[in-house]
């Protein structure tokens, strides 16, 4: 898998390259027009933020229930990668809504839901960073419920009257507009299995250098 | 680290800051007597949407690129305390 690294971080780059030019070529949406095109890229970075606040919950759950070392270490990264791709959810859509909503913001039940949730995943890693012995506990309980928040925020949209689009929007996408949106989900999920591999690696090392420290001070 | 709690701190602050800015109401504008179809916008108050979309576009890609170098630059400081470790082991193991 390491010998992978190189080659598969320069493929989900190139797709990265490529998905634009997709997007460019894809038909302009009929009320929103060129600015719906911020969609493509939006809408995979908040699915690629719900899949890390999942493996983050069931990674933690695992290290609460059975201690496990390596589930706290992927629960660990998965949780900042929440922070990187919740904070990209957050920029892109209010530069959409500036054009469709004439807002940058509305406080309804998808937006505010979501900015919730990615502040309970940054208190998650403050508590981890600043919580002294035994704050991986705590953290992980705070996962949880992270992790609790997504479903709620998926379904939001149908659930209270919103100005955010509904959950219906992507399996109802024109056929011209399907290819570039699920090359670009492809592109977010590949680069966020690398990032998440590449972090989890950090963790690990880590945990070599603490045992490291612990055999020198032994001597 | 007190450093670094005061940083935290003091983001945290400015986020609740901005979020309550938000929450004031703009003044109501006065009552509309007709509507204007959206052709006949005047320039200064359409929005153009090639901005906003480059700068989505632009700020997914910076996000990520920084995101991937503070990664490596992580791995690098964790390498190089490693080698560091394994270094003063080995001498010590080799004087004992």
């Amino acid at each position: 898998m390491k010998r992978a690294y190189g080659p598969l971080i320069v493929v989900a780059m190139l797709m990265f390259v490529v998905a634009p030019v997709l997007v460019a070529r894809a038909p302009f949406e009929a009320t929103m027009g060129m600015v719906q095109k911020i969609f493509y890229y939006h809408v995979p970075s908040a699915m690629v933020m719900f899949l890390s606040a999942f493996i983050c919950g069931v990674a933690s759950a695992i290290y609460l229930f059975k201690g496990t070392p390596r589930a706290d270490r992927v629960a660990f990264a998965a949780g900042e990668l929440v922070a990187l791709f919740g904070v990209i959810v957050l920029v892109t859509g209010p530069l959409w809504a500036r054009k469709a909503w004439g807002v940058w913001w509305q406080w309804d039940a998808r937006l505010t839901s979501t900015l919730l949730m990615w502040m309970i995943f940054l208190a998650y890693l403050l508590v981890r960073r600043y919580g002294g012995p035994g704050a991986e506990k705590l953290a992980a309980a705070m996962a949880l419920f992270g992790m609790a928040n997504v479903p709620f925020v998926y379904i939001s949209v149908n659930i209270w009257r919103t100005v955010h689009p509904t959950t219906r929007v992507v399996p109802t996408l024109a056929p011209s507009m399907k290819g570039p949106f699920w090359f670009a989900v492809a592109a977010f999920v590949l680069l966020y299995v690398l990032l998440l591999t590449l972090r989890i690696g950090l963790e690990e090392r880590r945990a070599q250098v603490e045992h490291l420290y612990l055999e020198a001070d032994e001597g | 680290m007190r450093r670094g709690v005061t940083v935290t701190f003091l983001v945290m602050v400015l986020t609740v800051s901005a979020a309550a800015a938000f929450v004031q109401q703009p003044a109501q504008p006065p009552s509309q007597g007709e509507f204007v179809p959206v052709k006949e916008l005047p320039q200064h108050e359409q929005l153009p949407a090639a901005p906003l979309l480059v700068a989505a576009y632009g700020f997914v890609w910076v996000a990520l690129l920084v995101y991937l170098f503070s990664i490596w630059r992580r791995l690098s400081r964790v390498g190089r305390e490693m080698d560091e470790l394994s270094r003063r082991i080995a001498e010590r193991e080799r004087r004992a």
